[in-house]
């Protein structure tokens, strides 16, 4: 993981070993015991679910419970599912993604390779902007795309998500290209190679592994997002976590237990797959937010 | 000949600025979105604002109001005892965790990443899976019921005073396995002929990991510490989906105190006020943080 060795110079007894072994596969029960009742309650019939126990497989095996939570649940006025909500998250997600990355690959590129007085501090305000609670943003936020006539709007939620994402990306680019020899950036620059040349040509092509990092995190914060959702959408661009909170916690009719875990899981399913596919460069955002990169 | 040498050096002069001038769009964006707005919300805190902003000066009384609400003290109780819980727990888990990863196990590329999943997952999701999955009606209780064991009970989800620990359960849950990957990354960061150094003077594994190790990772248990804590203070998705708050106010956090005020309850000046709270908190712990780590690296 910090690309040490896996190896530790502790040794341990066998029965001390297999009392580890234990130990993990318990805590990897704990971590699975979420996702498992999901899915095998998503699959239930709700007589089953509210008749039967939660850790039991279904007797009836049903796909009804996916196909309401998609296409036919109550969420707002209308019975649409959530189906139009994923589409919103989707709609809001990928621009701000490439937005925040775009420029934070530049903001990273300026702050190692050409670098002026003062640059230090722009980069800590930068910094500090990721850790602060949005709470404190939200009034003015609201009144803002109120006056730009954003309010309520798929646009709206990209911008917000694109301006409070930049701090991120541009810690990822700059602790990436800290690393990244400067001799080839002067040399490039002494052929008369002008500044967005270096960019493109010498930093780009290598510059892969933290677009990815920086594409996953941003993609799993924003797919994730709930309190931006909740405070600037209506009910046509809800994104897809707040539409499925008001799933769960509608108050009306009966309790559909399984139509709710077929939605959670759908909400879900994005970022898990992306976690799945390329669960390394995840951690090592994780990593970058925290401990430096 | 003339405009020739004046053109490059314009282009050179450009040059000199095209770094700026890119940069210049997310520093203005930064200085508006982030602390533009902190400085209106903060001024928002010392005015009557209700429904919509009011520009008429009213001093402290919002905050002063603020520490007088009992809904206020509530939530900064939560906090604290959620809080407290939280880090202490991840911790301990995620060290544990770590510890026992980290003594060469077959599989632990496949063990990893299902303690770190939950973390790619939004708290809407963990909240729902966990909402029913404590709820007595359908969850824990209600199966315990259904293989025999009737006595069985467990509504802390439904009971004001336990409810605050049902959110700490769900929220350890989602980041233990993180609180992991950083005590393991700072495990595989410690020098082994140290360990050997010491094995061969007859030093005990538990000794080594209380003499050596864990002394070692004093950075880990910081970097921990600040990013859970600052989770913590602005957990607000965790508790609207898990409990919504209740049962009554038994679960209200200062984030979602600061929602209601502000957007259910038109009592903006307040919830200014709770927001500013709420950043200064942040802001204590970040800021010695950052400042650490952004020296260090020079």
């Amino acid at each position: 993981m910090a690309g040490a060795s896996t190896d530790t110079a502790i040794r341990t007894s066998a029965p001390v070993r297999v009392l580890i072994y234990l130990l993990l596969i318990l805590f990897a029960l704990f971590y699975l015991l979420p996702l498992f009742v999901m899915s095998i309650n998503s699959v239930k019939p709700l007589g089953e679910i509210t008749g039967g126990n939660m850790i039991a497989l279904p007797t009836v095996w049903t796909l009804d419970p996916w196909r309401s939570a998609w296409s036919t649940a109550q969420i707002g006025v209308e019975p649409t599912g959530l189906k139009p909500y994923f589409m919103n998250s989707i709609l809001m997600a990928l621009p701000a993604v490439l937005l925040s990355t775009f420029f934070g690959a530049l903001n990273g590129y300026v702050l190692t390779k050409w670098s002026f007085r003062g640059d230090k501090i722009l980069f800590g305000l930068l910094l500090f902007s990721c850790f602060i609670p949005f709470q404190i943003v939200l009034i003015p936020m609201a009144r803002l795309l109120g006056l730009m006539g954003l309010a309520g709007s798929t646009p709206g939620l990209v911008l917000v998500h694109f301006v409070y994402g930049i701090g991120f990306t541009t810690l990822y680019f700059r602790n990436y290209y800290a690393a990244f020899p400067t001799e080839l950036v002067r040399a490039a620059q002494i052929d008369g190679a002008g500044f967005f040349r270096i960019f493109w040509r010498i930093l780009l092509p290598s510059s892969g592994p933290i677009i990815a990092v920086s594409f996953i995190w941003q993609f799993t914060n924003i797919w994730n997002d709930f309190l931006f959702g909740a405070s600037f959408a209506d009910l046509d661009s809800m994104p897809m976590t707040v539409a499925l909170n008001n799933l769960v916690s509608s108050s009306t009719g009966v309790k559909e237990y399984n139509v709710h875990f077929a939605g959670a899981i759908m909400a879900a399913a994005p970022t898990l797959l992306v976690y799945i596919v390329a669960g390394r460069y995840f951690v090592r955002g994780l990593m970058a937010g925290s401990v430096k990169g | 000949m003339a405009t020739t040498h004046a053109d490059a050096d314009m282009r050179t002069r450009l040059q000199d600025w095209l770094p700026k001038i890119v940069l210049a769009p997310s520093v203005a964006a930064t200085l508006i979105f982030v602390y533009g707005f902190i400085l209106f919300t903060i001024y928002l805190s010392f005015t009557d604002s209700r429904m919509l902003p009011s520009y008429d000066w009213v001093g402290l009384k919002n905050y002063e109001n603020l520490f007088k609400l009992s809904h206020w003290e509530i939530a900064i109780t939560n906090l604290a005892v959620f809080a407290g819980l939280y880090i202490v727990i991840c911790s301990v888990i995620g060290l544990t965790l770590a510890i026992l990863l980290d003594q060469k196990i077959r599989g632990e590329g496949f063990l990893r990443p299902i303690y770190l999943y939950p973390m790619a997952l939004s708290f809407i999701v963990t909240g729902t899976a966990w909402k029913w999955m404590l709820d007595p009606g359908i969850g824990l209780e209600h199966t315990m019921h259904a293989f025999g064991w009737e006595s069985f009970a467990f509504d802390w989800i439904k009971n004001r005073d336990f409810a605050i620990y049902t959110v700490v359960l769900a929220a350890v849950w989602q980041s233990s396995g993180f609180t992991m990957a950083m005590f393991l990354a700072g495990l595989r960061g410690i020098d082994n002929e140290i360990l050997k150094a010491a094995q061969m003077d007859g030093a005990s594994n538990w000794s080594l990991y209380r003499r050596i190790i864990l002394p070692q990772l004093r950075p880990a248990f910081l970097s921990a510490f600040v990013i859970l804590s600052h989770l913590a203070i602005k957990s607000y998705d965790l508790v609207i989906a898990l409990t919504g708050g209740g049962p009554g106010r038994a679960t209200e956090l200062p984030a979602t105190f600061m929602y209601s005020y502000t957007f259910s309850r038109n009592q903006m000046g307040i919830g200014a006020a709770s927001a500013v709270i709420m950043l200064m908190t942040v802001a204590a712990i970040m800021v010695p943080y950052l400042y650490a780590e952004l020296k260090e690296k020079k």
